[in-house]
């Protein structure tokens, strides 16, 4: 009995002073022991997590502010999803300021990592995969931020979502850098958010490469300020195998990226190479809503430079023979629907070349496309926000 | 400091639970304050003394039992439902919404599977209404029914549900208590809304002060254990989903990014899913366009989640290791019944 109450006190004077750090190795119990871990955690504390595989039958969750959950590498640390029998994610963040670097998820039977409402997180050297490759059955989303203000996802790797890789949805101030997607429906999607940065990512075998959708009946819309630059985006041709109904369903295998509605979208300086659709497809958002707050129209789009390499040579595009016959064996990089609001639809730099479907206006049928070369004047310069996540959360990985 | 306390109460917990298990054979049957509004998480259930005795739940003074119109739904689990007032305090009716918590005061809810003298209590989960707010607790009870122990990281028990399915049943986590207990990042009681309890008992609770007043609406959603074929299906589905679905599916909620809100009051068509896109359903949306399609429940991801129990798939995503073929059949007579435009 004293013994007890000592150590009790010793510990009341001792714990609130320094943040802690939490040490879970796998094995017996790994899954309790890393819950209890999670749940018990102070604001601050790091929670290192051992080499090894972590076998997990329910969903993790991480509520505590401040918290750092680090492994001992992408490769190292393995949270092993493949036998889930509940939850919605492998691990789901509600808290604010929470870094998560250095481990693997396998197999989660949903999503990945969800975190909501959880304001300025770092996602750093996080790897999901699903390990049979790409297939309908496997999660929709490996890194999927949402609700948040203030998101960086760096050095992550994610392959086989059956909807989208990295995933940020209504959320702002965001940075998607130094990623790798491959084998996903789409590689990187930021929809209905606003002020993104993504760049230096390597999206290849996707079936779409980058998205940025902003979608009607949402509790946040109006996205724009994206920036996709410098990114890598090639051999994006795996067949769609997104389950149907869902919005990437529609993505044609073989876009490069992919801008529908938005308000200012800059696309420069990437590198585009075999992807068989399009290598940038602008359109407006095409199904019937009923939400007065929404805009369907893609504004304020920019392509700048880019290295425009083969692509458009095999599109999944209806009247395909006709089109690639008249454009002389492969469309131009740029497709474009020809939909614009007020003039203030689709923009290009010196030397950019596309093609428009002339369309007029949103949700109009394909069978009335009249296609034809882009006619664009050329911009000379143009301004765009600076956009991104907050200098804090880079620093953070330092 | 939160965690110097945090701590400290945790292994005071344990000293006293030896203490407190002694006592409540001769202090029968009262609940102690210091441990229900205290900073502590307890070890053991016993040591709240909600109960005088633990497996037959013989509630402690100002312990008050309690059943809802239409309950949640979990694996077809009985619940032994309990209001603890503190003395001297008591409920205030807000409309027909959540009825108002004293500080102090305590929510405790069992489940059980079987009946008579082969019931087994599986879990107790505990909302604890603190200075600084709600605080929710899981407990695990035991193979021999003699106590329920603090159940951090949850837990799961292989049982057969009344419907005679052999399941892995999962009692949660504490965070994942608060993933249903949430509205605006705050844990709140989901289900003590006037409207689902009902009005003869809300009246009992006013003649014994444990209540200010009966409020308009009280006792509206429909009786789900009383209900008929022929009864019209939309009150009774939009009861069902406003229970097991719209602590999320609200804004504010946990699943507030979805934009579907399955909330009794709403009335907007697409907010409940009718016509409504999937946003972030992935396979759950199972081939189909529609959350809801009117006349076409086959085509409705509502239903199609509903009627799965498959993770990743399955909706609610929490609590529930089983389909309520029950809550299927209302709901689908619902959207069947639903004119089309």
């Amino acid at each position: 009995m004293k013994r007890l109450i000592l150590a009790a006190a010793l510990l009341a004077s001792a714990a609130p002073l320094a943040a802690e750090t939490h040490r879970v190795e796998p094995g017996e119990g790994a899954a309790q022991r890393l819950q209890e871990a999670l749940i018990l955690a102070a604001p601050g504390d790091v929670i290192e997590l051992g080499a090894g595989r972590f076998t997990l039958t329910d969903g993790l969750s991480l509520d505590v502010d401040g918290v750092t959950v680090r492994g001992a590498g992408m490769d190292e640390t393995v949270l092993d999803f493949t036998t889930q029998q509940g939850a919605g994610e492998g691990l789901l963040v509600t808290s604010d300021n929470v870094t998560l670097r250095d481990f693997a998820l396998e197999n989660p039977k949903g999503d990945g990592i969800k975190s909501k409402g959880a304001d300025n997180i770092v996602y750093s050297r996080i790897r999901v995969t699903w390990t049979g490759g790409p297939l309908a059955t496997n999660g929709a989303y490996g890194i999927y931020p949402v609700e948040s203000t203030g998101v960086l996802v760096t050095g992550s790797k994610v392959s086989g979502a059956s909807d989208a890789g990295i995933y940020v949805g209504q959320s702002r101030d965001i940075t998607v850098r130094n990623n790798i997607v491959e084998a996903n429906v789409a590689g990187i999607e930021i929809e209905n958010s606003r002020n993104a940065l993504v760049e230096n990512n390597i999206a290849t075998r996707n079936t779409g490469g980058l998205l940025v959708f902003d979608l009607p009946g949402l509790p946040v819309m109006n996205g724009g300020n994206v920036i996709l630059r410098r990114n890598l985006v090639i051999d994006n041709d795996t067949p769609n195998f997104a389950p149907p109904g869902n919005i990437v369903a529609g993505v044609r295998r073989g876009t490069g990226i992919l801008v529908m509605a938005n308000d200012g979208v800059l696309i420069e300086d990437n590198i585009f190479e075999n992807n068989p659709t399009a290598h940038v497809m602008v359109v407006a958002y095409t199904q019937a809503f009923e939400d007065a707050r929404y805009n369907p129209y893609a504004r304020n789009v920019i392509v700048g430079p880019n290295t425009f390499g083969r692509g458009g040579d095999d599109p999944q595009i209806d009247g395909k023979e006709q089109l690639l016959e008249a454009f002389g064996g492969a469309l131009p990089p740029v497709m474009w629907d020809g939909v614009v609001e007020d003039g203030n639809g689709l923009m290009i730099g010196e030397g950019v070349t596309g093609w428009t479907l002339n369309l007029s206006k949103p949700g109009q049928s394909l069978a009335e496309a009249q296609p034809a070369p882009l006619d664009l004047v050329p911009l000379e310069s143009w301004g765009f926000p600076d956009v991104g996540a907050p200098a804090e959360l880079e620093a953070r990985l330092k | 400091m939160r965690r110097g306390f945090a701590l400290l109460a945790a292994a005071a917990a344990l000293l006293t639970g030896t203490i407190a298990a002694r006592a409540t054979v001769i202090v029968e049957s009262r609940v102690d304050d210091a441990v229900v509004a205290g900073a502590g998480m307890p070890r053991t259930l016993s040591e709240f003394g909600f109960f005088a005795d633990g497996r037959g739940h013989e509630p402690a003074s100002n312990v008050h039992p309690y059943a809802l119109n239409t309950p949640l739904w979990s694996d077809g689990a009985d619940k032994l439902r309990f209001i603890y007032l503190p003395e001297g305090t008591q409920l205030t009716a807000d409309g027909e919404g959540l009825l108002q918590f004293p500080v102090g005061a305590a929510i405790i809810k069992t489940f059980a599977f079987g009946e008579g003298a082969a019931r087994r209590l599986i879990e107790t989960r505990v909302l604890l209404h603190r200075a600084d707010g709600w605080t929710a607790l899981p407990y695990r009870w035991n193979a021999e029914q003699t106590e329920a122990t603090l159940a951090l990281a949850g837990g799961r028990i292989d049982l057969v549900t009344p419907a005679g399915e052999a399941i892995s049943y999962a009692i949660p986590n504490k965070n994942q208590c608060k993933s249903c207990h949430s509205k605006d990042g705050q844990v709140i009681p989901i289900g003590p809304k006037a409207r689902n309890l009902p009005a003869d008992w809300l009246g009992q609770m006013v003649s014994t002060g444990a209540l200010d007043r009966v409020p308009n609406g009280a006792g509206r959603l429909p009786v789900w254990a009383a209900r008929t074929a022929t009864d019209s299906a939309a009150p009774l589905a939009r009861a069902y989903l406003d229970v097991n679905c719209a602590h999320c599916h609200q804004p504010g909620g946990g699943a507030s990014n979805s934009g579907l809100d399955l909330r009794w009051e709403q009335d907007a068509s697409h907010a409940l899913g009718i016509m409504k896109r999937p946003v972030a359903a992935g396979r759950g949306a199972g081939g189909h366009d529609f959350s809801v399609l009117p006349g076409q429940p086959d085509k409705s991801i509502l239903l199609y989640r509903m009627d799965s129990a498959e993770p990743g798939i399955a909706m609610p995503e929490l609590g529930k290791s089983s389909i309520d073929r029950e809550g299927v059949a209302v709901v689908r007579r619902w959207i069947l019944e639903m004119k089309t435009e």
